[in-house]
C-alpha cells in the first residue's frame, strides 16, 4: 500500500504534466470545486492521520484548534526543516515529487483558509529549494495557484523560504521566529501558534508528510484512510532507515507491520548485514530511546512490536520507545554504545539555541562527560551525573530540544549500563579503534 | 481572581502572572527571577530558575499541569493552587538550575563589582548546593570594551537577554545581541563596536550579574563599603531620579533607583550616570532604604532598613499560622549553632 510514494519513481514526475497523469491535483479540483473548507477539515479528522514531525499530534484536532478572528489572515507553514539526525524521508519527498508537496498544501490551505503559506526548508536543502520553486512556477502556470484557482475563488501564495541550517528552527515557534527574520530562538507557549503564530496571526506548522497525505484523503474519503494501519496508527508512513542492514532507504509502509518483518523480509531492509546480527535500533531519530534488540522485536508481555505509535511506544521510557519522526537507524555488534551516544550528545550541544538554562549548559555538559568516558577518562560517578543532569533538563526546558537532548543519553545508560561501566574501567581497552564491549549471553554477542 | 500559593491565598487582578502574584504576598514567597524583569516587556521565562508547580490549574479544571511552569510568564486562573516553596520537585529542580547557571560561570565573586548586589549570588545562597560536581574546563571569553562606558565580561553572562530588551526598549536603536548559539552563545556588537546612546548604561542596572559593569565604578570599591543617597537634579534627557553611591565623601556611582525586587524604578540617562558625580550637581534626598537582609545594609551610614512589606495584612497572619505546619522533613536538617 502506497500513497506518497505510488508514482514517484515514475520518469518526470516532477514536471507538473506527468504529475498530472498520474492522477495529480485531482484533490484541489475536487476539494475547491465540491467541498467546502470544513469538510475537508472533517474528512482529515476523520482519516485519523497524526502529525508526522514526530510528535504524532492528531492532525484534524490541531487544525480545529486554529483560531479564527474576523479580518486578521491566518497561514500555514509547512515544515520542511527535516533536521533530525537519521531522518531524511521529507528531503526525499520533496526532492522526487515536489507536486505532492504542492498539491497538499493547496488542499490545506484551503481547508485552513490561509491565502499566504509557506514552506520552510533548511538552507542545506538548496537545490531542493530551487525544484520546489520550479515546481510552484509551473502551477503558478496551470492557474493552480495565485488569484482565483481553477475558477473558485479561492486564492492562494505559496512561497518557499530557506533557513540558515539550524536543528532548532525545526520547533514550530522557532520556525515562525526564523520565517519572521528573527532569531531562531523558541518562544514561551502559551500562547500557541494556532492563536498567535506566524506575525502574531493564527498558524498552522504541519510536516511535509502530514500536508502531502491530505490530498490523498480528499480524493479517497477520511475513511478509507483510516483503514489502513492499526488502531489510532491510522495511514502510512514513511520510514528512513540507515545503518548496518542490508538496503537501505525510503520505505513507504503501512503502520502496524511488525518491526522484525520490517527489519529481516526482503520486502523492506532485507535483514543486517552480512554475517552481523541486530544489536539495538533507534526507531524515530536520533531524539527517541536507544532499544537493544531484544526489546525492539518484542515488547516485555511477549507480543511483537509493531511500527505504530502505540506499539512502539509501549512499556514507556523504560522499555519502549516512540515512533517519533521514522529515522530508523540499526545498529549491529560492531557498534559501540558510548561512541553513538556521544556522537547525538555532540550533535545536541552543538544545536541547542543557548535561550534556557538547563539546555544551553545541560547538552555541553553531557556532551563533555560523555567525551571523558569514550577517551578513557571516565569516573565511576560519571553515569549516575549522566543520569541526573539529563533528569534536569528533561521538561523543565522552553522546547522539546531539551528533552530531545536528555532522553538517548537517558536510555543509553538505562539499557548499556555495561558498556559505560566497561569505558571507564577498561580505558586502554576501550580506546582502541573498533573496540566494542561484548555483554556475556546478550543475542548480539558472538 | 483567587490564587493560593504555598497554602495562601490571594486575590489578584486577571492577567497578573503567578509572579507578580507571588511578590504582592511577599518576599518570602517569591520565586527568584534572573532573566524577567518587569519594567522590560518580553522578559522571562528562559532561565528556569522560577519554575513553580501548578496543583491545580484552576476552579473550573483543577487538573494539575504535567510539567513545572515559569511562574513570570504564567498568568494566574481563578482557583490555581501553586507550590513554591513546599514542593521538593521545584526545589530539586531549582538546585539543578543554579548548577546549570554556574556551570561555566567564573565564580570570580572576589573581584566582580557586582558582588553584593548580585542576583545569581542571591539565587545560589538560596537554593544551590555548596559542593560542585563538574571537572569540566570552563568555557571562557575574553573581556570587551564596549565603548567608553560598559565593560563587558562574557564569562559572567547568564544570557537573560535583559540587556538586548532595554536597548530594544528604550534606547534608539540596539546595536547588541545575542551570537551564536548554545553555550558557545555570547553577548556581542558584532564587530566589537561601541555603545553609543544616552540611555545605554542602564544595560548595567538590568544586569543581573557582573557581566556588564560600569567602567568609570569598575575596581573603586566594593558595594559594601559605598553608601546609597537618594538624589535628584533637573535633568533634560530623564527624571533626574537617581541614588548616589558614596565612599567617604566622594561619589563613586551613580545607579537608577531599584525596587525591593531589584528593578530600576526610572530608567535614567548617561548624562547623569557617569559625567554628574560631584555631591554639588544634586539635590539629596536622603539616605536609600536597604533590605534588612542586604549585604549593603552591614555598612555603618545608618541607612534606614526595610521590614518585609505585607500587603495584606490577613495574608500575613495566614502566612505565620501555616508556616509552623509546613512539611520541611525533605529538606535536609540545619545544623545546630551552639
Amino acid at each position: 500500500m502506497k500513497i506518497l510514494t505510488e508514482h514517484i519513481d515514475v520518469q518526470g514526475i516532477e514536471t507538473i504534466d506527468v504529475f498530472r497523469k498520474n492522477g495529480g491535483y485531482a484533490a484541489v479540483e475536487k476539494a475547491l470545486k465540491k467541498m467546502t473548507p470544513d469538510e475537508v477539515t472533517e474528512e482529515v479528522k476523520k482519516s485519523g492521520l497524526r502529525g508526522r514531525g514526530g510528535a504524532g499530534f492528531p492532525m484534524g484536532m490541531k487544525w480545529s484548534f486554529l483560531a479564527k478572528p474576523e479580518g486578521v489572515p491566518r497561514y500555514l507553514v509547512c515544515n520542511a526543516d527535516e533536521s533530525e539526525p537519521g531522518t531524511f524521508k521529507d528531503h526525499y519527498l520533496m526532492m522526487k515529487s515536489p507536486h505532492t508537496l504542492i498539491e497538499g498544501m493547496i488542499v490545506s490551505s484551503y481547508a485552513l483558509g490561509a491565502n499566504t503559506s509557506y514552506i520552510y526548508i533548511r538552507g542545506e536543502l538548496m537545490y531542493v529549494a530551487t525544484i520546489l520553486e520550479k515546481a510552484i512556477q509551473e502551477a503558478k502556470d496551470k492557474g493552480l495557484l495565485g488569484k482565483n484557482i481553477l475558477g473558485s475563488g479561492y486564492d492562494l501564495e505559496l512561497y518557499v523560504q530557506l533557513g540558515g541550517g539550524a536543528y532548532i528552527c525545526g520547533e514550530e515557534t522557532a520556525l515562525l521566529e526564523s520565517l519572521e527574520g528573527k532569531r531562531g530562538n523558541p518562544r514561551n507557549k502559551p500562547p500557541f501558534p494556532a492563536v498567535k503564530g506566524l506575525w502574531q496571526c493564527p498558524t498552522v506548522v504541519n510536516n511535509v508528510e502530514s500536508i502531502a497525505a491530505t490530498s490523498w484523503i480528499v480524493n479517497n474519503g477520511g475513511d478509507e484512510y483510516a483503514k489502513i494501519g492499526i488502531g489510532r496508527s491510522t495511514g502510512t508512513k514513511l520510514i528512513s532507515v540507515s545503518g548496518h542492514v542490508r538496503k537501505p532507504g525510503v520505505y513507504e509502509l503501512p503502520l502496524g507491520i511488525t518491526v522484525e518483518d520490517f527489519i529481516y523480509a526482503d520486502e523492506w531492509c532485507g535483514g543486517i548485514r552480512d554475517g552481523h546480527k541486530l544489536k539495538a535500533v533507534v526507531a524515530g531519530g536520533s531524539s527517541v530511546p536507544i532499544l537493544p534488540a531484544e526489546l525492539i522485536l518484542k515488547t516485555t508481555n511477549g507480543e511483537n512490536r509493531l511500527m505504530s505509535y502505540e506499539s512502539l511506544s509501549d512499556g514507556g521510557f523504560a522499555t519502549g520507545t516512540m515512533l517519533g519522526s521514522g529515522g530508523f537507524v540499526v545498529m549491529d555488534e560492531t557498534t559501540c554504545i558510548v561512541h553513538n551516544t556521544l556522537t547525538f550528545g555532540r550533535f545536541y550541544h552543538h544545536e541547542s539555541c543557548g535561550q534556557c538554562s538547563p539546555c544551553r549548559e545541560g547538552t555541553g555538559w553531557m556532551d563533555k562527560v560523555l567525551h571523558r568516558i569514550e577517551h578513557g577518562k571516565g569516573r565511576q560517578e560519571d553515569i549516575d551525573l549522566l543520569v541526573d543532569v539529563a533528569k534536569k533538563i528533561e521538561g523543565n526546558t522552553i522546547c522539546p530540544l531539551g528533552d530531545a537532548a536528555a532522553w538517548p543519553v537517558a536510555a543509553a545508560i538505562r539499557h548499556f549500563r555495561d558498556e559505560f561501566e566497561w569505558h571507564i574501567n577498561h580505558p586502554e581497552k576501550a580506546t582502541a579503534k573498533g573496540a566494542v564491549f561484548m555483554r556475556e549471553g546478550a543475542s548480539w554477542s558472538l | 481572581m483567587k490564587v493560593t500559593i504555598d497554602n495562601i491565598t490571594i486575590d489578584v487582578e486577571p492577567g497578573t502572572t503567578i509572579m507578580n502574584a507571588a511578590r504582592q504576598i511577599g518576599p518570602h514567597i517569591a520565586p527568584p527571577a534572573m532573566c524577567y524583569y518587569e519594567p522590560l516587556k518580553a522578559s522571562g521565562g528562559k532561565c528556569r530558575g522560577c519554575l513553580v508547580k501548578v496543583t491545580a490549574g484552576s476552579e473550573k479544571d483543577p487538573r494539575p499541569m504535567p510539567k513545572l511552569v515559569p511562574s513570570c510568564i504564567t498568568q494566574v486562573q481563578d482557583g490555581m493552587i501553586v507550590e513554591n516553596t513546599i514542593n521538593e520537585q521545584v526545589l530539586e529542580t531549582r538546585k539543578g538550575i543554579v548548577e546549570f547557571l554556574l556551570l561555566n560561570h567564573p565564580l570570580d565573586c572576589p573581584v566582580c563589582d557586582q558582588a553584593g548586589e548580585c542576583h545569581l549570588q542571591d539565587f545560589s545562597f538560596e537554593h544551590g548546593v555548596s559542593k560542585t560536581r563538574t571537572v569540566e574546563e570552563r568555557n571562557t571569553f575574553e573581556p570587551v570594551d564596549l565603548g567608553p562606558y560598559i565593560k563587558l565580561n562574557m564569562n559572567r553572562c547568564i544570557l537573560c537577554y535583559r540587556c538586548v530588551f532595554t536597548a530594544d526598549q528604550i534606547t534608539d536603536g540596539r546595536v547588541h545581541g545575542v551570537m551564536h548559539r548554545g553555550d558557545h552563545a555570547e553577548i556581542s556588537t558584532y564587530i566589537e563596536k561601541a555603545i553609543d546612546n544616552d540611555f545605554s548604561g542602564n544595560v548595567i542596572d538590568v544586569c543581573p550579574v557582573g557581566a556588564l559593569t560600569d567602567k568609570t565604578y569598575r575596581f573603586k570599591s566594593r558595594v559594601w563599603f559605598s553608601k546609597p543617597e537618594e538624589a535628584s537634579c533637573s535633568c533634560g534627557k530623564c527624571s533626574g531620579k537617581v541614588t548616589l553611591w558614596y565612599r567617604g565623601d566622594e561619589v563613586i556611582r551613580v545607579t537608577a533607583r531599584k525596587n525591593e525586587w531589584g528593578e530600576v524604578k526610572e530608567f535614567i540617562c548617561n548624562t547623569c550616570r557617569f559625567e554628574r558625580k560631584k555631591t554639588s550637581d544634586w539635590t539629596l534626598e536622603g539616605p536609600t532604604k536597604i533590605a534588612r537582609n542586604s549585604v549593603i545594609s552591614a555598612n555603618k551610614y545608618g541607612a534606614s532598613t526595610i521590614t518585609p512589606a505585607f500587603p495584606l495584612k490577613q495574608a500575613a497572619e495566614q502566612y505565620k499560622q501555616i508556616d509552623d505546619n509546613r512539611d520541611r522533613s525533605f529538606l535536609a536538617p540545619k545544623k545546630q549553632l551552639n
